[in-house]
């Protein structure tokens, strides 16, 4: 379970706002954020991994404390067991598909799950590729699978299928679906596709100005409102 | 008859002592330079890149310092410095029998001021320009900051490392002002090559200035069309690892 609670000053193209967000999260649930843009969301996910401090927050993780500002308590994103997946994917330039993964690997960890990820990524015939000559789509694929090959607590999503045709994006869809409940994985989503956020999310939480606007289950969210306006 | 005194001389003597030593010294001042000023820049530059302390403006200024001012300026100050009379110069020689001035290890301390912004801007430049997700991709793997400046940074900034070597080799080789000062044109141990240069063409010896100029002539532009041809070579992404 994740307990989550920040305040920061952000500087938006909007201008500055204040983000005070708080939430819980149950271990293996999936959680989307949603809003317009400069909402906080990223930053969110920032705070999460430990790219970004806080003025004051706390993150409490299956017990374990990540962040506590109180306690002055701030472990850096290498103690906190993540697997971040950047909007740009941030692949490594100099590493083929395979060196990207491997990279990621942790030591003593045997290839197999790596094996399984290029297989169900359908990476095989690009293991030796480097990312510069990868479509959008087929780095996201590389980027997804890096971050899963850490078996992370933590999963966070900064629009992972946004590059992906419909077919794609659908099979990795179920694809998350699966690796999530396989390994228990607690995700955060930031998304603005409404058919993937019904589909995968158990709960939503709609960020607006760096507030939260409302928060619930995709049905308590959406059945007896209009579509959010973004 | 001067000539035949030459002549009485074995060839191989002539060869060491009066051709080539001076460019001999020139090429070891340049690399044992550039080898120092490596290991001292990679974490200079890897700290101006990143640290958010305003300190560092002042310290990018000073390490800039050589680039703007006369290298009589930087010679003067250091020979000040480095004089058994006074405070640096006087505590090495004291406590650590070392003297600096007019010896080589004075021109390699020399050189390394001189040269230091020559390495430093391009690592610089190099770190600078790569995005910031690939650094905190590499520790959300759970990567120390060493693992990630050797396994991720440096390979990616493999083009200004080049620069930043060559350019401090080529620059050292080319010093002058600040040698003459600090290591006062000894012959064997501080006569590099400019100096010589400078020695050949004031006694009137043109063919052996020009012996030394033509060599530092082309090795210079070897260098510089080194320095171009890879960084076109590593500016153009390969398919294949």
């Amino acid at each position: 379970m994740i307990r989550f609670q920040a305040n920061k000053n952000l500087l938006t193209s909007h201008g500055k706002l204040k983000l005070d967000v708080a939430f819980e999260l149950g271990k293996g649930e999936l959680l989307t954020l949603y809003g317009p843009s400069g909402a906080g969301k990223t930053t969110i996910l920032r705070i999460l991994s430990g790219l970004t401090d806080v003025i004051s927050g706390q993150i409490i993780i299956d017990g374990e404390t990540w962040l506590d500002t109180k306690q002055k308590i701030n472990l850096p994103p290498q103690n906190r067991s993540v697997g971040f997946v950047f909007q740009d994917f941030a692949l490594f330039p100099h590493l083929s598909v395979k060196g990207n993964l491997r990279y990621a690997l942790p030591k003593g960890d045997d290839m197999k799950l790596m094996d399984e990820l290029i297989q169900l990524m359908e990476l095989g015939p690009l293991q030796d590729v480097r990312p510069a000559f990868l479509s959008g789509g087929q780095q996201q694929r590389v980027a997804l699978a890096r971050a899963i090959l850490r078996k992370p607590r933590l999963l966070l999503l900064d629009e992972p299928l946004s590059a992906l045709d419909d077919d794609m994006r659908h099979r990795l869809q179920d694809f998350i679906e699966r690796i999530r409940h396989r390994f228990e994985l607690t995700t955060v989503l930031v998304s603005h596709h409404m058919p993937e956020i019904l589909r995968l999310s158990d709960k939503i939480i709609w960020l607006d100005k760096g507030k939260i606007k409302r928060e619930g289950t995709p049905a308590a969210l959406f059945s007896n409102s209009k579509t959010p306006d973004t | 008859m001067g000539y035949f005194r030459k002549k009485a001389i074995p060839v191989h003597k002539i060869a060491s002592m009066t051709d080539w030593q001076p460019l001999w010294l020139s090429f070891r001042l340049a690399f044992v330079t550039t080898v120092i000023l490596l290991a001292i820049s990679l974490p200079l530059a890897y700290w101006l890149a990143y640290s958010r302390l305003r300190i560092k403006a002042i310290v990018e200024a000073l390490i800039s310092l050589p680039m703007v001012l006369p290298p009589s300026v930087l010679g003067f100050y250091l020979l000040i410095a480095f004089s058994p009379a006074h405070g640096p110069g006087r505590l090495l020689d004291r406590y650590f029998d070392i003297r600096l001035v007019f010896t080589f290890s004075g021109l390699v301390v020399a050189s390394l001021f001189y040269s230091l912004p020559f390495m430093v801007s391009p690592l610089l430049s190099g770190f600078k320009s790569l995005p910031p997700a690939l650094r905190e991709a590499s520790y959300t793997l759970g990567k120390s900051k060493t693992t990630t400046l050797v396994k991720i940074l440096l390979p990616n900034i493999r083009p200004s490392l080049l620069t930043g070597v060559v350019l401090s080799f080529a620059h050292t080789i080319g010093e002058f002002g600040v040698v003459l000062m600090i290591g006062g044109n000894i012959p064997g141990q501080t006569r590099v090559a400019s100096l010589a240069i400078f020695d050949e063409m004031e006694s009137m010896n043109y063919s052996a200035a020009n012996k030394y100029a033509l060599v530092l002539f082309l090795l210079s532009f070897c260098i510089l069309l080194v320095v171009y041809l890879a960084n076109h070579y590593f500016s153009k992404p390969q398919p294949l690892s």
